[in-house]
């Protein structure tokens, strides 16, 4: 009996492995099920996981959309001051890299460091928007522990929740948040007065419920100061943890909403694109983290009424957890995403 | 990896006109498909063009939108940056920020009350 040929593959971690057709279908299956079980969503449908096993069980390096289906690319971190000064490397996207807006950003991307030097980042992206065509972004993510000692001023409520000491974390929580919140808005109108076309709240959510809180309501300030302000609000994970865990945004509970959810309360907010997440296993393949990710991000395109463009990059949306993200991993991801479930961008 | 991603799903920014389309989702809040229709229609392309560097690097020359820098065809009588952000805004009908900045900040200042 002739054996089924091994197809080269991807793990999580990027690295290589042989696989079959048949297991890489009942990986497909496996992550879908872990999907649907974890978030309670539909699972995918029978025509979708034949379309996902044909994109994995290729051995073909590369792989597209159809011509015509193209979607946007939302590319954040262009302006990190790569390989020359952030302008330049701004420009070198637009130039070379085909990126459709460009994004500037200090590398350590929190939002507090940038409050100290926001005048020298306000001029900076100033004097980028004279020499660039595409839109331009301001990108930080709010990171909120950087709001706790020993680098903030608030009490750190990761200390104080293993001590049992719950109202204290939340209170410490909570007045930090009220500082972000202060920090986002005070950003928006240096970048406003600056001539961004908009701003880019990245991995919200990384410290919790109080985080997602921050940029929902900073959004919402910053959608009725500046209505021609673009705010794209990208997740850092699938799942708003709830390191609070009573905080509400209009009457909604943050802690553990998944991806259908967030963007709810992110298009009520005022945000005009949506960045869901879903986290890289390292330890499972390629295509089982892209079925995952399909299933958790699906139920959110069905009712957005803004774009939305799934996160993509190293470690997450299906792309291996690695540094320098293998091609054909990557590839696979984006037709994937805009294959299956029509997204409006990447 | 952004490599990557443009070439297997990206409109390709000023190569083609993804910063249009972009500019209508980021600023608009408007999805995919509807963004890429008010392009087409203000531009009298198809959607798919769009996408297509051969019909649109024309396309942005008429319009002058700009075009990518390249050392074998320069073009110095074109619009280019601020200049070409000018005549998007104008063509796609919507304010850019660093535009009315511009103006706002080229503009004569106001004779004072005598």
């Amino acid at each position: 009996m002739a054996s089924e040929p091994r197809i080269p593959t991807r793990m999580g971690d990027g690295f290589l492995t042989q696989m079959t057709r048949s297991e890489i279908r009942a990986d497909i299956e496996d992550g879908i099920a872990t999907a649907v079980k974890r978030a309670k969503v539909a699972p995918l449908a029978d025509d979708e996981i034949e379309h996902l096993l044909d994109i994995y069980a290729s051995p073909a390096r590369f792989t597209g959309v159809d011509i015509g289906d193209e979607v946007v690319l939302s590319c954040d971190g262009t302006g990190m001051k790569t390989h020359a000064t952030r302008e330049q490397d701004m420009q070198s996207y637009e130039q070379w890299m085909g990126a459709d807006l460009v994004e500037l950003c200090v590398g350590d991307y929190s939002l507090k460091v940038v409050r100290t030097i926001l005048p020298y980042e306000a001029q900076c992206l100033h004097d980028a928007q004279l020499q660039m065509v595409v839109p331009m972004q301001y990108g930080v993510m709010p990171n909120l522990g950087l709001y706790s000692k020993p680098d903030g001023p608030c009490e750190n409520w990761s200390e104080l929740l293993p001590q049992g000491r719950i109202d204290e974390a939340r209170a410490a929580e909570e007045e930090a948040l009220e500082m972000a919140v202060a920090d986002m808005v005070k950003l928006a109108d240096a970048m406003w007065e600056a001539g961004a076309d908009g701003l880019d709240w990245d991995t919200t959510g990384a410290s919790g419920d109080p985080e997602f809180l921050a940029a929902l309501r900073a959004t919402e300030i910053v959608r009725k100061k500046y209505p021609d302000m673009g705010v794209e609000l990208g997740m850092a994970g699938e799942f708003v943890l709830g390191m609070h865990g009573q905080l509400e945004y209009e009457g909604t509970r943050l802690a553990g909403l998944f991806p259908r959810e967030q963007m709810l309360l992110a298009q009520k907010a005022g945000a005009t694109m949506f960045g869901p997440v879903v986290n890289t296993n390292t330890g499972k393949s390629a295509a089982w983290n892209m079925a995952r990710a399909l299933t958790l991000i699906k139920p959110c395109l069905a009712e957005a009424q803004i774009p939305i463009h799934p996160n993509v990059g190293m470690g997450v949306g299906g792309v291996p957890m690695f540094v320098h993200p293998p091609v054909d991993a990557v590839c696979r991801a984006a037709k994937a995403f805009v294959d299956i479930l029509k997204v409006d961008g990447l | 990896m952004q490599g990557t991603h443009t070439q297997a799903a990206g409109m390709g920014g000023m190569r083609a006109a993804g910063d249009l389309v972009a500019r209508m989702q980021m600023t608009r809040g408007m999805r995919l498909k509807e963004a890429k229709q008010y392009v087409a229609d203000k531009l009298g392309v198809s959607p798919s063009d769009l996408s297509d560097p051969a019909v649109m690097t024309d396309v942005r020359n008429e319009f002058g939108f700009g075009r990518i820098h390249s050392y074998a065809i320069s073009h110095p009588d074109q619009a280019n940056f601020i200049e070409a952000k000018f005549n998007i805004s104008r063509v796609l009908d919507i304010p850019i920020n660093s535009v009315e900045r511009f103006k706002e900040r080229t503009a004569a200042p106001a004779t004072a009350a005598h």
